[in-house]
């Protein structure tokens, strides 16, 4: 018995320094040294400040930037410290209030948009920081971006086409929009020369 | 379905064909103790490895001195892991300064990570520091899949050998099983996945300004951190303004690589694999969900080879396959279905070029239906329990098999190790139900199956069978257990068999609204967890020592080949007969009503 309790103590404490510190210590400095920016969480700059990641989405409400998805997270939504979906069931009458919600809030921020809502728009996603929409979710929204920054549609359709990604390969996953990228795009486009007001 | 979806599914399972057989000789190769170059490689670690541990490599153990080395290293295990919770308040490595972890969540997830469950009632993010990270759970996801792995091996041994006292030596196959298997492959995956932007850092957390403020509405607190209430009682709210994100790191990569691997699934992130820097991109996607069932597919080869005839992995391997393919084409068909309250409210859930439609309540973009769907499955079917979709968030049928698929048993693939020997029981069951049919004593792989093998079976099957059922009883009718459902009607009640199912068969999935960190939980699904894994380890290696007593029978023209389509057929229906009978009452109650109420 003795015996086995020296083995068990000592595998434990080897396996501990092997696996819980060596390997992830190596994996690290290799990590560091061959993709330094994706493992430091993909973070975009501007003029030398960290303005968010690409691969953690920020919350938009105003209707002159794309909007996400819904999330869950919080006390507030994106909470990048606390990821979180809803888990609200598939009949839960909260799920189809913040559904409602958001559908009121697309309707309101655009009145005229009789186009049925893609169902990626309107719900929450897993992690609460899913960075993506589908490209018809950004379709849907591009009249409203346009006429609130006075642009053409066709610009913004451009922007959005720039910043769409196919399928990996054109196989894995689904084609998506980086929502923070597009809109931190939009608000790097140059200022349009001020209308003149034909007399 | 769409037709991408179909090709995205067939590619899946066309790579796990392609890499399982390799993978499956090369461990065989390993645990027979084989020269080859790896061992040329990695042998001199190995053997310092046991001559620090004082462990004696040819020294052969029986079944029961198996069995008490793994749980003496088990227990030891669980200790470590626990100190390590309620201490990393003041140990090293903690940037975030989290305090220690309560005593009944410590003792829930040393249990968990112990047993290769890693069923998570923390938020990785919020609770639990660097160095608990890496040296207890990142450790312990290494060495439960080991263990479950060494476990397997003595029972392969069991059926190769005769007359026979010993099944091998437990701290060898333990070894191996890291130092060879685990943890090569587990550095390879690490980088693949950092390149695709998992995160692998120990800076702390970030923070960056966030492009529009976010305003929201918080309650208001007097000086004394009370909530200030108004006239008629109601609490008062402020708004807060934020202006910054903050933007987590840690030790990512190295610790999703392993849990992928081992079927551990204990996440980094709360959200497990549906946090962007748990699993960026579509390809980073494709490689986690591969992960789950690689090493559980691989043995099947590793079984056939070492019982000497491929033929008897195969045909465990095609019964694995055929029911995981036909719940995974259920589950994306419901899912891609969507939620019919949904249709009503001009949501558009139709597939095109431009969205993958569907219920994409707790899914992430960039997966969609059938990615998500695709690991909803394997990972119950796989004792994996990693997720990148919110299981709770899923039509009711979507959630249905995925959980019917955990309470077959954790045997379609399974978990590392266990999932095989689980499967074993079944042909052992299989043959048996067979020989009763025709009145001749049954036998599997030249062994006769008689009456203890038969007890220490139904063992086997009985205590999860009663884990789970009695556990969800218990749920359901206690205060506690009721106050942690957070969806109404019958969702909440799947929400407590899905914990309990979860649990006692080592998955570590949830439906996540379930609040699992209170007392109730932690303690009751903490036993669930231990029982389920030692209770059912016990019975398999007393099979192992008494298969390997015995003596060859040579096959005869009443043998009944265990490598046909007709037993593969046959183990098939013994598996959903047993499954369905055990738990058809239970799914009534939760996802079959919910489905029923639906439509109104």
């Amino acid at each position: 018995m003795f015996a086995i309790i020296r083995n068990a103590f000592m595998s434990l404490l080897l396996f501990t320094a092997l696996t819980g510190i060596i390997y992830p210590l190596a994996v690290t400095g290799l990590a560091q040294t061959v993709f330094p920016y994706k493992a430091n969480g993909s973070i975009i700059t501007r003029d030398g400040k960290p303005i968010g990641s690409a691969l953690i989405g920020q919350q938009f409400e105003d209707p002159k930037y794309f909007w996400g998805r819904l999330s869950a997270t919080t006390p507030y939504p994106y909470n990048g410290g606390a990821s979180s979906g809803s888990n609200l069931g598939p009949n839960n009458p909260e799920l189809m209030k913040a559904v409602q919600a958001r559908i009121h809030a697309l309707r309101t921020a655009d009145p005229t948009n009789q186009q049925k809502i893609p169902v990626d728009l309107v719900t929450a996603s897993g992690s609460g920081l899913d960075p993506h929409i589908s490209p018809a979710a950004a379709e849907y929204q591009v009249r409203r971006v346009a006429k609130a920054r006075g642009l053409e549609e066709t610009t913004v359709r451009a922007l959005v086409a720039k910043e769409t990604q196919g399928r990996w390969l054109g196989i894995l996953g689904e084609p998506v929009v980086n929502v923070l990228k597009l809109n931190i795009a939009l608000e790097e486009l140059p200022k349009k020369k001020t209308m003149r007001v034909v007399p | 379905m769409t037709g991408n979806d179909l090709f995205q599914i067939v590619l899946y399972f066309g790579a796990l064909l392609l890499l399982a057989k390799p993978l499956g000789i090369y461990m065989a190769r390993v645990y027979e103790g084989e020269q080859f170059l790896p061992v040329r490689i990695i042998g001199p670690v190995e053997r310092i490895f046991y001559r620090l541990c004082g462990i004696h490599q040819d020294e052969e153990m029986d079944w029961k001195q198996y069995a008490v080395a793994v749980l003496v290293f088990s227990a030891g295990g669980m200790l470590l892991l626990y100190l390590l919770q309620r201490f990393q308040g003041v140990l090293p490595l903690n940037p975030q300064k989290f305090p220690a972890v309560s005593p009944d969540l410590a003792f829930n997830t040393s249990v968990s990570f112990v047993t290769n469950t890693n069923w998570q009632d923390y938020g990785g993010e919020t609770t639990m520091s660097y160095l608990t990270q890496m040296t207890g759970l990142t450790m312990q996801n290494f060495v439960s899949a080991s263990a479950g792995m060494a476990v397997l091996v003595a029972v392969l041994r069991g059926f190769k050998r005769h007359s026979a006292k010993t099944i091998g030596n437990f701290w060898v196959d333990l070894t191996r099983s890291a130092l060879y298997i685990l943890i090569p492959l587990s550095v390879i995956y690490s980088l693949l996945l950092v390149s695709q932007g998992v995160v692998q850092s120990f800076s702390g957390y970030k923070r960056v300004a966030l492009t529009q403020a976010i305003t929201y509405n918080t309650a208001k607190l007097d000086d004394k951190g009370n909530p200030v209430r108004d006239a008629g009682g109601n609490p008062v709210t402020e708004k807060a303004e934020i202006k910054e994100q903050v933007i987590p790191m840690g030790p990512a990569a190295s610790q999703i690589a392993i849990k992928q691997l081992g079927t551990n699934g204990g996440g980094f992130f709360n959200v497990n694999s549906a946090h962007p820097f748990e699993n960026p991109t579509p390809f980073s996607n494709f490689l986690e969900v591969l992960a789950i069932l690689l090493i559980p597919a691989a043995l099947c080869a590793t079984f056939g080879r070492m019982v000497g005839d491929m033929r008897q992995g195969r045909a465990l391997f095609a019964a694995m396959l055929l029911v995981l393919i036909a719940f995974t084409a259920l589950c994306t068909w419901s899912e891609q279905h969507g939620n019919p309250r949904f249709a009503a409210m001009g949501i558009d859930q139709t597939a095109s070029a431009l969205q993958p439609g569907g219920n994409m309540e707790g899914k992430e973009a960039r997966f969609g239906i059938a990615n998500s769907a695709l690991w909803a499955t394997t990972t119950t079917a796989a004792s994996n329990g990693s997720v990148n979709s919110m299981h709770d968030s899923f039509t009711p049928l979507g959630g249905l098999f995925p959980m019917l698929l955990i309470q077959l048993g954790e045997i379609i693939f399974g978990g590392v190790g266990s999932g095989l020997y689980g499967m074993l029981i079944f042909a052992i069951i299989t043959v048996f139900v067979a020989g009763l049919m025709v009145g001749r004593t049954p036998e599997y792989l030249g062994k006769k199956i008689e009456m203890f093998e038969m007890k220490m079976a139904s063992l086997v099957i009985l205590i999860v069978n009663a884990l789970v059922k009695i556990g969800a009883a218990i749920g359901v009718s206690t205060k506690a257990g009721v106050a942690g459902v957070s969806n109404p009607g019958p969702h909440g009640f799947s929400e407590i068999l899905y914990a309990f199912s979860s649990a006692a068969n080592n998955n570590g999935s949830a439906f996540a609204g379930l609040s699992g960190n209170t007392v109730f939980y932690n303690t009751a699904l903490g036993i669930a967890m231990f029982l389920g894994r030692f209770w059912v380890i016990i019975p398999v290696l007393a099979i192992a020592g008494s298969l390997a007593k015995k003596k060859q029978v040579p096959a005869s023209l009443g043998t009944l080949p265990t490598h046909t389509p007709l037993f593969v057929a046959f183990l098939i229906g013994v598996i959903l007969i047993v499954g369905a009978l055990s738990f058809m009452p239970g799914l009534a109650l939760g996802p079959i009503a919910e489905q029923l109420l639906m439509g109104r």
